[in-house]
């Protein structure tokens, strides 16, 4: 029951983000709304209710490594589509490994640190 | 340049179009959700903020582009291409938003109400995003008029 109704929250809030894109203009602006905090607004909420704020908390300070990430591979795939030579799919399909390599990698190093006593 | 916003874009938009983003949208949550379950919350965090609807909303920015062009005779591939990797670059900045959304639910959390700093949070990615929009566009318009 708690994963359909994530599966409907998630549906409509990003949904309603597209819906927002669409209605603006010009596209660089619009394209703001691609990176919306739509998964995490969507399930944020759920998560304090059924595992607490903690837990939330710590899902949102590792959001910080994803939404790096997020930014590198957005520039990467701006840069490789103003090529022309792929099709937007396949571009941001084949440097999605892109995302998960600097997403976890920070992850590892963050945790490194944390180790080595940067924490305390 | 100035940002105009009008709802009769979305006449554009064919159903199955949102049926995609909807299914994607839902089943990314419900894996966000998974994976935190199973891996915790400092893994589970990561996918707060995975591209999942980046690939299919790309696709759907470049195919209508190349159908406007088709409509008036000329092959629009290129043009749609340039027109995905104007959005991507809009993507690139929110993601600084993003970055700011999550250190406001990080710090602000344990400590306050959690719909006002969610709500928060909202604000602080808008306001990051739309000024980096800004800034941006006022330097290339700057580097237009020089040149």
């Amino acid at each position: 029951m708690q994963e359909l109704i994530r599966f409907l929250v998630g549906g409509v809030v990003v949904s309603g983000f597209a819906a927002i894109s669409e209605c603006f203009r010009p596209k660089s602006f619009a394209g703001l709304f691609g990176a919306a905090p739509s998964i995490a607004l969507a399930t944020l909420g759920l998560t304090v209710v059924h595992s607490g704020k903690m837990f939330a908390a710590v899902e949102a300070r590792s959001m910080i490594f994803g939404a790096a990430a997020f930014v590198v591979y957005a520039c990467l795939c701006s840069r490789v589509l103003m090529g022309k030579r792929l099709s937007a799919l396949v571009v941001t399909v084949m440097l999605l490994p892109v995302w998960f390599g600097v997403s976890f990698g920070l992850m590892f190093l963050f945790r490194l640190f944390l180790s080595a006593g940067g924490g305390a | 340049m100035r940002v105009e916003g009008k709802l009769s874009h979305l006449k554009g938009v064919k159903w199955h179009e949102w049926a995609v983003r909807f299914v994607f949208g839902g089943a990314c949550t419900v894996a966000a959700g998974l994976i935190a379950k199973h891996w915790g919350p400092v893994v589970g965090g990561l996918f707060l903020a995975f591209p999942a609807i980046f690939p299919a909303g790309a696709s759907l920015i470049e195919q209508h582009e190349i159908e406007h062009k088709k409509r008036i005779g000329v092959d629009g591939t290129a043009r749609g291409r340039a027109a995905a990797s104007v959005d991507a670059a809009g993507a690139s900045l929110a993601c600084f938003g993003l970055v700011g959304f999550a250190l406001v639910v990080w710090k602000g959390l344990p400590g306050h109400n959690a719909v006002c700093v969610i709500a928060g949070a909202t604000a602080v990615w808008m306001a990051v995003s739309v000024a980096l929009w800004v800034v941006r566009k006022s330097r290339w318009m700057h580097r237009r008029k020089k040149g």
